[in-house]
């Protein structure tokens, strides 16, 4: 392993760790309520008393921000982690019992992955309605076949191995062998993807939210900040700039941390994609 | 040089059957759009635009064909399909494929000239980054690739926007006009939008084609081809690039699918009235034939382009003829 990874690693965890933090204490961090509206603070700019200036309803910028993070960390999240459990789930199924199961699952997986990311959450939302449940329900239908299709891989290989045939032989059960042998083999592939899936939906959940499919207002979320501050674009900038860097900082981050870490984890992986 | 031996053509039949399962699937996923619908479907469509009467309810019911059986509903569906009858707007009553035609041009140009300033550029550009060896560069490349991948387009579009507002405030940066009109101002106006759409592919793809330079420059046949004389222009382009360019290929196809979902918000950005307008406008006056028919044409676009790809592997890669199943 070379010396580059550690530096950039530690520097890309610290990162989420804060933005996390950040999310998680959101209404102890933010120095004003996200929605208290001032019609004598309207279009500030950067100063003192509001770090990142207000928005047309004189709402401070930065308050709005931080708990748009938590917003858009929060979907973000379930959404990656339920297409986690279920295409996870769906992966290790079909690699363990091969068969007529493994093509009905992996067909399946094969159709759901066909559609463009961004029109099957605009269709998923198009029956629920818009919001942030039906988006978080859309981007994990949108990701649950690629962690099927990423943990099938690797479990086939594990599946075929002497260590777990020898348990079979001393008698495991087929959910010992999946929960204790081959599960924890799939730790690192886990969590490097889990990390660039994150990054990919914080930019899906922006999306949806600044086409007014996600998160509704008033609630403060990054992307209906952007589509609120693009509108005022030409009166006061600050609205739009920062939302967006907001939400590049937190998928930047993300993504070069699931990089790093596979870097790291695997080198055979090393400086692909 | 003939490709079509006895392994190819058992891999192009492989490959037309997983096209027509896979459109099969497709088109059962958006058939069924409307019926797992939560609640009355019909009633939600009419309380979009009209009182709901239970008149109105049943006759809205009849005309969908919702009152007939699952399977016959998906077979005259399907068959409509077929035969280019995707159905009519819920409120229009025009044909759903007329909509979709008089909105998909912007859309395609947008994508295609995305897909032309991204995987072009990217091309010279990684191997120009191949050049760029060690730690330090190692670094300051991921982090610039990683920065471009994670840009939302659509922020980029807006920043764009301003500081051309800004500096030059007397150009034209919104809205389309048809190519066949005004050829200059339908590129000028797209230019912005392509690029801001392009650059992750952009990133993604020179990074890609940077690293399988750097792979193959390892191999066997480049230090042989060395050991022959070969000038080094002719190493990096004729053998090393092309073995780099595989990789490149199948993630191009891939990237399309991006584009179109990434065309829908930039067109948004920009005011280009193509499908993201038509399907946006569709949500929210609860047009679900009209949805389904916009959902099912773009991912049978993007399904086909795969397709295409594919196939393209197959003569740039002639191991893939016998190793795929």
């Amino acid at each position: 392993m070379n010396r580059r990874a550690p530096a950039l690693l530690m520097t890309s965890a610290t990162v989420v760790i804060a933005l996390i933090l950040l999310a998680i204490f959101a209404p102890l961090v933010a120095p004003y309520d996200p929605l208290a509206q001032s019609v004598l603070a309207r279009f500030k700019a950067p100063s003192a008393e509001h770090w990142l200036g207000t928005d047309q309803f004189g709402r401070d910028l930065l308050s709005r921000i931080i708990h748009g993070l938590r917003a858009s960390l929060g979907i973000s999240a379930v959404a990656v982690g339920a297409a986690l459990l279920v295409g996870g789930a769906l992966g290790l199924l079909a690699a363990y019992y091969r068969g007529w199961l493994e093509r009905l699952i992996m067909r399946l997986m094969d159709v759901v992955f066909a559609f463009p990311v961004m029109l099957l959450a605009i269709g998923v939302i198009a029956m629920l309605g818009p919001g942030a449940g039906p988006a978080a329900i859309a981007i994990a239908i949108v990701y649950t076949p690629i962690f099927a299709r990423l943990l099938r891989g690797p479990a086939l290989v594990i599946a075929a191995s002497e260590y777990v045939m020898s348990a079979r032989a001393i008698g495991v059960s087929n959910t010992g062998i999946i929960c204790r042998h081959i599960l924890p083999n799939l730790a690192s592939v886990i969590l490097v993807q889990t990390s660039l899936l994150l990054s990919a939906a914080i930019l899906v959940e922006a999306s949806l939210s600044f086409l007014g499919l996600g998160t509704q207002p008033p609630a403060p979320s990054l992307g209906t900040m952007l589509s609120e501050g693009r509108n005022v674009l030409m009166l006061s900038p600050w609205g739009a700039v920062f939302s967006g860097l907001a939400i590049l900082i937190l998928a930047f981050a993300l993504n070069l941390l699931g990089d790093v870490l596979r870097d790291t984890l695997d080198p055979r992986l090393r400086g692909e994609r | 040089m003939s490709v079509l031996n006895a392994g190819t053509l058992r891999y192009l039949r492989g490959r037309v059957i997983d096209l027509a399962l896979v459109m099969l699937g497709v088109s059962v996923i958006v058939f069924l759009m409307i019926r797992l619908i939560p609640g009355d479907a019909v009633a939600i469509m009419l309380g979009a635009n009209t009182e709901v009467t239970p008149e109105r309810v049943a006759e809205l019911r009849t005309r969908l064909g919702l009152d007939q059986p699952f399977i016959s509903q998906y077979l005259v569906w399907a068959g409509g399909v077929l035969t280019g009858d995707l159905g009519v707007s819920l409120w229009t009553r025009r044909p759903v494929l007329d909509e979709i035609l008089a909105h998909i041009w912007p859309t395609l140009q947008l994508t295609v000239m995305a897909l032309v300033i991204g995987a072009g550029l990217a091309l010279p550009l990684g191997v120009m980054m191949a050049h760029l060896r060690g730690r330090g560069w190692d670094i300051v490349l991921q982090v610039l690739t990683v920065a471009g991948l994670t840009v939302p387009s659509f922020w980029l579009g807006i920043m764009m926007i301003f500081v051309l507002a800004v500096f030059a405030p007397g150009l034209q940066m919104l809205g389309y006009v048809p190519f066949s009109g005004d050829p200059v101002g339908n590129l000028t106006r797209l230019a912005l939008p392509a690029f801001a759409l392009a650059l992750p592919i952009l990133a993604n793809l020179s990074r890609l084609v940077r690293s399988a330079m750097l792979d193959s420059l390892q191999q066997d046949y480049i230090r042989t081809a060395r050991a022959k004389g070969v000038n080094e222009r002719t190493i990096l382009y004729r053998h090393a690039l092309r073995n780099a360019l595989i990789p490149y290929v199948t993630s191009t196809g891939i990237m399309a699918g991006y584009l179109l979902g990434g065309a829908i918000i930039v067109e948004q950005v920009f005011a280009i009235p193509g499908l993201g307008r038509l399907i946006l406008g569709a949500i929210a006056e609860r047009n679900y034939p009209l949805i389904q028919a916009t959902i099912l044409v773009v991912t049978f676009t993007f399904v086909l382009v795969n397709f295409i790809v594919d196939l393209l592997y197959v003569v740039i890669d002639p191991r893939a003829r016998d190793t795929s199943s």
